[in-house]
């Protein structure tokens, strides 16, 4: 069992550059072809400063961070024992390439079910860009199948 | 791109379908790469067999990925306030995901007129993977 002392456990500040040829892969690796994506001139028609990082790509600037393969390993869990139950973010202003990120990820709770079969922990994240808005607030709950 | 307005709009209405390619290898390592998830979960065999899988699977958020796309091809992504998706199974090398949405509330918050969303993701069996929903500002 997940020792529960790990609640509250908090990273540091990270920041992570947001990259165009990251994006233009990402848009390619999801089957993505709106032009918006990909294509800097249909990106400004649309109001945007620069190409914008589609819905789930702020989960993956997140993973930069490592918070989540560092906060399973000082639990003591396997990589290979993990699934993403669920993930949710709230969007409050766009994320395009050329912005720097700033996460802070917060473990915020960590429960089982089944007598300990599964157990689930609860990590919050808010992404905050280089002029210090807050652009988006993550969860994600990972299953660890013991 | 056509956007809705929120007047046009019906709880029960369904403007949302999106098929995605069949899931391959190639998808993953892609995924893998492009989305800065390394877990060799899946793109390594060899690593999936030695933790009891049979095969390498789908990230969740491939998945999410899709249910992106599905809601981004129906309002522009500035107008996605919220998105969640719960991942109910795994998605395995050769399915092919279908995303759907619905229409399940209006409403109106901060000043805005909204709509909430409700998505699935099924396999081409019509089995489940993963649902969630966006709630998306219209004019």
């Amino acid at each position: 069992m997940i020792d529960k002392k790990h609640i509250g456990r908090t990273t540091a500040p990270q920041t992570v550059d947001v990259e165009k040829g990251r994006l233009k892969f990402f848009a390619k690796a999801i089957g993505e072809t709106d032009p918006v994506y990909t294509d800097e001139a249909a990106a400004a028609a649309a109001g945007y400063k620069a190409l914008p990082a589609p819905p789930t790509f702020t989960f993956c600037l997140e993973m930069e961070t490592n918070s989540l393969w560092d906060n399973i390993a000082a639990m003591g869990v396997p990589v290979g024992k993990i699934l993403h139950g669920s993930q949710s973010f709230t969007y409050h202003a766009p994320i395009v390439a050329g912005d720097r990120i700033t996460f802070v990820t917060k473990v915020s709770d960590i429960f089982d079910k089944k007598g300990g079969a599964l157990e689930f922990i609860v990590e919050d994240s808010t992404a905050t860009n280089q002029d210090g808005v807050l652009v988006a607030e993550l969860q994600r709950v990972i299953v660890v199948r013991n | 791109m056509a956007q809705p307005n929120y007047a046009d709009v019906n709880v029960g209405d369904q403007p949302i379908r999106l098929e995605a390619a069949p899931i391959s290898r190639t998808t993953l390592a892609l995924y893998g790469g492009a989305s800065g998830d390394h877990n060799p979960m899946h793109i390594d065999i060899d690593y999936a067999k030695a933790a009891g899988e049979n095969d390498v699977f789908a990230h969740g958020m491939l998945i999410m990925a899709y249910l992106g796309r599905s809601v981004t091809s129906w309002v522009p992504q500035s107008a996605v306030r919220s998105f969640s998706t719960k991942f109910t199974a795994i998605t395995r090398v050769g399915e092919t995901i279908t995303v759907t949405g619905k229409v399940a509330e209006k409403m109106e918050a901060d000043g805005e007129k909204r709509v909430r969303i409700e998505l699935a993701a099924a396999n081409e069996k019509g089995e489940p993977k993963g649902s969630g929903e966006a709630v998306v500002a219209l004019a």
